[in-house]
């Protein structure tokens, strides 16, 4: 404990001071707390799931082998894949659009584009609600995968702007001299953009489309105005779940999902790191 | 950057899918949302657009829902006032630590951020509930101090479904997204200003309160309107913390929705919502515009 006692240095060295050191502690403790509990009681052998009983992982195979559940799941997996590939290469052609060209009311255009990332979740999960409620070509009852395309649908309009964004950034360190220069040499413009910008703004893509995949695997609020009895999704399931109990089975399943998305998210941070620029 | 004259059927062929995907699957929904804010049910199933005002007239003045809109925006103040005192030391802290220590302590406040909403305010059932780990603790505490012996056995507080929940759920939520405006213009800051004012006499609370605090508004009001947005408009927190006693406008609209079936007014509070987070963002835009102007 020789930090707490170690003399509080100059009078700028706020973070040797031990009382705002123990300060921010105990926030990242209430912060962590929770979730760490979650997965730790997710081993729990208490179906209370209040008291520690003992090690076990008989929950992740009850919640594996919870039919409704496990469907869920796979609905989650099939939206997220198919939104994931739409979302990117509409969202790197929008990110392009915005990088490469001048255009009247190119601003509005922006303002527009970042629209669903800053509407209310609740007011465009009505509005998914209203609109797939009046539209027909969306129905519910069409064999699986084809009746989740109106989830599918909505979460590409609510992922690829985040994907344009990222891939904009990305872009934005692009030097064009190299593409003079490639086109100098006599490459086509289809050419120099799969060799020569398609390479640098990859790591931008990449990461882009992991975001969707998280954005979509992980969204609640949207889903639920849009998904109809027979379309679950995992984090709508869960949420069923939720109301009716707490118990150690719907610990493994956010597990399981928190898992699944901190390795996404830290494979995307990876990519997009400053190291790997090149 | 090229004028889109000059390569107009590359401009078209980037332009035309999202705008297309953005003008389907997102405006046209919003434009129905916006009409049946002005239209009437005109039997259980069928609702007609008429051009009344009569249910932003029931938002605003029925005293019931009158009372969750206020109640949404002062829980919402409230909670935003609670994430600021604890995230500023935080950011503090973080501007000040080594490059390392930095890093790994950005990284923690983002994390939060890519873990489900949902299995984020799940984890606070599992603390706040009657037999939850809250009141695990305080009865542990009682009962090593004996204190049930004096006061008879220990009574566990009632700490969820209700407005205290909510507000705690909200903080808990949005507090990271708090830190990184924060952070950002204490990072900002000339730390040689402090000096100078620690230099020339002024105190430890005096510097931070007309020096600190003054040079990091832009941060602060970045932070506040960040997270106030996305809390005057959540739904899950009330709806899993607060159940019927803390209703926000969040749960009100969704009810319209899901079980009231009264789209036209669900649609009216979702717009009225809609409203007030363009104007925030306004705000926002116009605050950051004069900061800028007094810059130059």
């Amino acid at each position: 404990m020789g930090w707490l006692r170690a003399p509080a240095g100059g009078p700028l060295d706020y973070h040797r001071r031990w009382w705002l050191r123990a300060y921010v502690g105990l926030v990242f403790l209430l912060l962590y707390a929770p979730i760490v509990t979650l997965v730790v009681f997710s081993f729990n052998d208490s179906k209370r799931n209040i008291v520690w009983r003992g090690f076990t992982t008989k929950y992740y195979w009850k919640a594996w082998n919870n039919d409704s559940l496990f469907e869920a799941f796979t609905n989650s997996l099939m939206i997220a894949g198919v939104s994931t590939a739409i979302s990117t290469v509409i969202g790197t052609m929008v990110a392009m659009l915005l990088w490469r060209f001048r255009f009247p009311l190119k601003s509005a255009y922006e303002g527009l584009v970042a629209l669903p990332i800053v509407v209310p979740e609740i007011c465009m999960g009505v509005a998914m609600l209203a609109f797939f409620s009046r539209v027909t070509g969306f129905p519910t009852d069409w064999p699986w995968p084809f009746n989740l395309s109106a989830i599918t649908a909505a979460h590409i309009a609510f992922s690829f702007p985040f994907v344009a964004v990222v891939v904009r950034a990305r872009l934005i360190g692009f030097n064009r001299e190299l593409e003079e220069a490639s086109r100098d040499l006599g490459a086509s413009e289809w050419q120099t953009f799969w060799n020569v910008i398609f390479p640098y703004m990859r790591p931008g893509v990449v990461a882009g489309a992991l975001l969707a995949f998280t954005l979509s695997l992980d969204d609640f609020v949207v889903t639920f105005f849009t998904s109809g009895p027979d379309t679950l999704t995992f984090p709508v399931k869960v949420y069923s779940m939720v109301r009716f109990s707490v118990t150690p089975e719907v610990n493994a399943a956010s597990t399981v999902l928190i898992a699944i998305t901190i390795a996404l998210t830290v494979l995307a941070m990876r990519l997009q790191s400053p190291a790997r620029v090149g | 950057m090229d004028h889109w004259r000059d390569h107009k059927l590359a401009f078209w062929v980037f332009a035309i899918p999202g705008t297309a995907w953005l003008v389907v699957f997102f405006l046209a929904p919003l434009a129905i949302v916006w009409a049946l804010s002005f239209g009437e049910n005109i039997s259980i199933t069928q609702t007609r657009v008429t051009g009344t005002l009569e249910n932003y007239g029931r938002a605003l003045l029925t005293p019931v829902y009158l009372q969750v809109i206020w109640k949404s925006v002062w829980l919402s103040a409230l909670a935003t006032a609670g994430c600021l005192l604890i995230a500023y030391p935080v950011a503090f802290l973080i501007s000040f630590v080594g490059a390392r220590w930095k890093m790994i302590l950005l990284a923690a406040i983002i994390l939060p951020f890519w873990i489900n909403l949902l299995i984020r305010t799940y984890a606070l059932i599992a603390v706040f509930r009657t037999r939850g780990f809250v009141n695990f603790g305080l009865e542990w505490v009682y009962e090593t101090l004996f204190l049930d012996r004096l006061f008879g056995p220990f009574q566990p507080l009632e700490l969820l479904y209700n407005n205290f929940a909510v507000g705690a759920g909200l903080i808990y939520v949005f507090m990271p997204f708090m830190v990184l405006p924060l952070y950002a213009s204490i990072e900002r800051l000339d730390k040689s200003l402090l000096e100078a004012s620690l230099d020339l006499g002024a105190g430890q609370f005096t510097t931070f309160w007309r020096v600190t605090v003054p040079l990091t508004m832009p941060g602060i009001v970045s932070g506040i309107i960040l997270v106030f947005i996305p809390m005057l408009g959540s739904f899950l927190i009330p709806d899993l913390l607060g159940g019927t006693n803390a209703q926000m406008i969040g749960n009100v609209i969704e009810r319209q929705f899901k079980s009231a079936n009264d789209y036209p007014f669900g649609a009216a509070l979702s717009f009225l919502l809609m409203y007030a987070t363009f104007a925030a963002l306004a705000l926002r835009a116009y605050a950051a515009g004069r900061r800028s102007a007094a810059q130059v």
